[in-house]
């Protein structure tokens, strides 16, 4: 099948540094991403990770660095010569045509004959479920359609490869589950080497081989997402991959200076007072499912601890005091 | 709950009840009764016969007419055709490029709106006339000279310059509309320059472009006055109003050409409405953020400044040609005037101030009315359920495909017969004018209203009610208050193009202590000897009207910005 033969190539990313006027957005961003590799950017709304997307698409221009495909430097290379398929957050459907001539668009503007066009249109919607609709309007159809439509359109032209800016944001919670599986095994039939944006790491997490979390910016940390859960390499990292505890020494335990103790609620347990690595009152309970998570005042901080729920076993109340227990092994420092 | 709004519900429908059918009177006594006369005339025998078509053939046959219908096509279209060539570089370069003339080129937006084609007509002849300013100074130079201003061509150009603002305006706020993923994606797929254009932003912009083309196709089909200063006769909106003040208003050409430029007009707007089917785009787009304006190389940039200054100088051309004609002792056969004076404005503020005097009184009821009749059938439309309401909207609108002359024709006869108890005819009372005026306003003024009461959240009206408001009462003290900007804006608006209407007035006016300034100017434009004064008078109506524009605009900004209200 013609849609799926295209060549994985890799992106990289050297040095870049781009500034809006006095605003700098990117700071000297180094990526390597490896062909047929399904990379995503995350971090917080304005954190430069679309503005990095739009540098490889060629919307936006840095003052330094380079960005290079397959090993090729494309700087000089307006968007419409840098074969890079790019879906849009609001999918840019353009709605003054069909399903079909939407997807055939980027084929006639690379003058295929009518005949291949219209072939290569039929497969790619029938990659994405949607030959049904070939004569529909954008307007006719789903949220969840419409991301689809834009995915067809994006993938017939074949393109080196697939960058996706938020495509799951104008989803409903359940479809977004559903699509981004969707998308994941997509992916995997073409071989595409891809780049999702997002500000959701529950998204990051499940589609992507591997992160690279951006603040302000830079780049902050780069791994998969199991490394970056277990491993994060400053504070930034590790509060927005998952929910982290963040103490210095005032909680009782010792911290070394310059540095602070990072722990997941769901390392520590509730234990005695006595014998445990730190105590206080219960602050709040909030019933999660699988587990009960407690805050509890240690000092001038509050720290969340999960507890495994048991139908019928024992939970403690707001006021009460309870001992925490951090194993030494679950203990992380970074610097502060 | 039910039990205790039931008598609410009650009171509240007989008062907005009552109110609906006072405006459905007032609409059916001065738009459907004299627009209805016209047809009516048009259809039957000279002399109150009985139905008949004779009529239409008369009109058929004769060469004149047929000529004028003609005439007027080619010049709707004509200029339609020129309007779009200014309008459309300049709006495309003025959304999708960097550009510091952008501000100034929007600006001219507002300029037909200061000055109708007609005023300026004369000072263009002076300027690109045979024997105008320019073609001396080319004839001087290089030896020969342009016929901008011969024949139907001096039409074209004169509507073309004052009318292309209409495109450009509306085809501007179209492709600012446009989210820029639109263009991007196109971008993305391997599209580029002219070809995303004319595959992309131009079909997305559409509506915008055809909403403001049949506009100036309309305006120009159904303009007196302009032609006849330009002494172009043969056409169709002039052939009316010669015809019914030569022959009389028992003539039933005057009626048939009236007939004819209601069904040119209707045909205009429904054609575009059929073209537009479906392709109201504006809702099922998201904003995007704010347009990526590309940058200009620098001999693109060279050229769109020599276009826009170019267009500008034609543009400012009218208004200039006014002032020097308005300054001028005499002024013809030479570039510029012989020598200057103010002559010209003390006559027309001395013993020609009755004008200014008429206007100011006439705009100002009309304005009037149409800030009460608009406000009040917003509201009827938007928050009442009173069956029969959307006639009330779709019959204030309609007054938008009568052209003037129409109206004019139909006052005449419709109220020529009505005699007041001295024997005058009602028609010949100054006051026709003012509701003649209010009618052709009122679809402008309905639109602020509509603006206006839209901006105003329900919820602030039901707190009102919920605290125990009546229904109104919570007019008086909620909605009312809230719309105040609006209207006030609308009023302006409507009182600064009340007093430059000249099309419905030209019919009405009986005898010159009646007549309002537009009338008087046209009048005055007639013979070298009053243009002088008459140019004054033009220069007054538009320092009128762009004084009026920029307090609208003031406004309607600072009653958004103190209620905190987005657009």
């Amino acid at each position: 099948m013609s849609v799926a033969m295209s060549r994985a190539v890799s992106i990289d990313i050297e040095g870049i540094n781009l500034s809006y006027g006095s605003t700098h957005v990117l700071k000297d961003v180094d990526l390597a991403i490896s062909p047929g590799e399904f990379f995503a950017f995350l971090g917080p709304s304005g954190c430069g990770k679309t503005t990095l997307l739009r540098l490889i698409a060629g919307f936006a221009q840095a003052q330094t660095g380079r960005v290079k495909l397959d090993g090729q430097d494309v700087a000089g290379l307006p968007p419409w010569k840098r074969d890079v398929g790019m879906v849009f957050q609001s999918y840019a459907l353009w709605p003054h045509m069909t399903v079909a001539q939407n997807v055939a668009f980027g084929l006639e503007e690379r003058r295929r004959p009518r005949a291949e066009i219209d072939a290569r249109v039929a497969k790619a919607l029938e990659l994405v479920g949607l030959s049904d609709y070939a004569q529909r309007r954008p307007a006719q159809l789903s949220g969840g359609q419409q991301q689809r439509v834009a995915l067809a359109r994006t993938i017939a032209i074949e393109p080196k490869v697939l960058l996706l800016d938020e495509p799951l944001s104008n989803l409903d919670a359940r479809m977004r589950v559903s699509v981004r599986r969707e998308l994941r095994a997509l992916q995997q039939r073409l071989g595409l080497t891809t780049i999702f944006v997002t500000h959701d790491q529950e998204e990051a997490n499940t589609i992507s081989d591997r992160i690279a979390v951006m603040n302000a910016g830079t780049i902050q940390q780069v791994g998969t997402p199991m490394e970056l859960y277990e491993r994060p390499a400053n504070l930034f990292v590790a509060s927005f991959l998952g929910s982290a505890n963040i103490l210095d020494g005032s909680a009782g335990v010792a911290v070394p200076a310059g540095q602070k103790l990072v722990f997941r609620p769901q390392h520590a347990a509730l234990a005695p007072v006595a014998g445990a690595t730190m105590s206080g009152p219960v602050t709040h309970r909030e019933f999660l499912g699988a587990t009960v998570r407690y805050g509890v005042r240690v000092g001038a901080s509050e720290v969340l601890v999960d507890s495994p729920f048991q139908s019928g076993g024992e939970l403690h109340g707001v006021g009460d005091t309870v001992g925490v227990m951090l194993p030494e092994q679950r203990r992380l420092y970074l610097p502060a | 709950m039910a039990i205790a709004d039931a008598p609410l519900t009650g009171s509240r429908s007989t008062g907005a009840a009552l109110l609906a059918l006072a405006i459905g009177l007032f609409l059916i006594v001065f738009l459907v009764v004299p627009v209805g006369t016209v047809i009516y005339v048009a259809f039957t025998e000279k002399g109150g016969g009985g139905f008949t078509l004779v009529n239409f053939l008369d009109f058929a046959r004769t060469d004149l007419f047929v000529r004028s219908f003609w005439n007027s096509i080619y010049v709707s279209a004509m200029t339609v055709l020129w309007s779009s060539a200014f309008a459309l570089p300049l709006a495309y370069l003025t959304t999708r490029f960097e550009f510091r003339g952008t501000a100034l080129v929007q600006t001219l937006g507002f300029l037909p709106l200061v000055m109708p084609p007609f005023v300026g007509a004369v000072a263009m002849q002076l300027l690109f006339g045979r024997n105008g300013t320019v073609n001396l100074l080319l004839d001087e130079w290089f030896d020969f000279k342009i016929g901008f201003m011969e024949g139907l061509n001096g039409v074209i150009f004169l509507q073309a310059i004052h009318y292309f603002p209409f495109i450009l305006v509306n085809l501007s706020a179209a492709l600012r509309n446009i989210d820029r993923a639109m263009e991007e994606a196109a971008q993305n797929l391997g599209s580029h320059g002219l070809r995303l254009f004319r595959r992309i932003a131009l079909p997305l912009a559409l509506p915008g472009y055809v909403a403001g083309a049949s506009l100036v196709f309309v305006k120009v089909f159904d303009d007196v006055a302009s032609p006849l200063l330009l002494n172009v006769k043969e056409m169709l909106a002039p052939q009316a109003y010669l015809r019914i003040t030569s022959i009389g208003i028992d003539d039933p050409m005057g009626y048939v050409i009236a007939v004819v430029l209601i069904v040119i007009a209707v045909a205009t707007m429904w054609a575009s409405a059929w073209v537009l089917q479906g392709k109201d785009y504006a809702t099922t787009q998201r904003g995007g953020g704010g347009l990526a304006r590309r940058k200009l190389t620098r001999p693109q940039s060279i050229a769109a400044y020599a276009l826009v200054v170019f267009i500008l100088a034609l543009v400012l051309a009218p208004h200039l040609g006014l002032l020097l004609l308005s300054l001028a002792t005499v002024w013809s056969f030479s570039p510029l005037p012989d020598g200057y004076t103010i002559a010209h404005y003390a006559r027309v503020l001395g013993d020609s101030s009755v004008y200014i005097t008429n206007t100011l009184l006439y705009s100002g009821m009309a304005a009037a009315i149409d800030v009460v009749l608009g406000g009040a059938i917003a509201y009827l439309v938007l928050r009442t359920r009173l069956p029969g309401r959307s006639a009330l909207d779709w019959g204030a609108g309609a007054a938008l495909a009568v052209p003037g002359v129409v109206l004019g024709i139909g006052y005449l006869r419709a109220f020529y017969g009505v005699k007041l108890p001295d024997g005058t005819p009602l028609a010949a009372l100054w006051i026709m004018i003012v509701l003649a005026i209010a009618i052709r306003r009122l679809p402008y003024a309905l639109r602020a209203a509509y603006a206006a009461l839209q901006q105003i959240s329900l919820s602030l009206e039901e707190a009102a009610e919920n605290l125990g408001a009546t229904k109104a009462r919570t007019v008086r003290r909620i909605v009312i208050p809230l719309m105040t900007g609006g209207l006030l804006a609308g009023f302006v608006t409507s009182f600064a193009t009340a007093a430059v209407e000249l099309s419905a007035v030209l019919m009405l006016v009986q005898n010159n202590s009646d007549a309002p300034l537009s009338y008087g100017l046209y009048v005055l434009m007639q013979t070298p000897a009053g243009r002088g004064a008459g140019a004054a008078l033009g220069v007054i109506a538009v320092l009128i009207v762009a004084i009026c524009m920029g307090a609208s605009q003031l406004l309607a900004d600072r009653s958004q910005r103190a209620r905190g209200l987005d657009i």
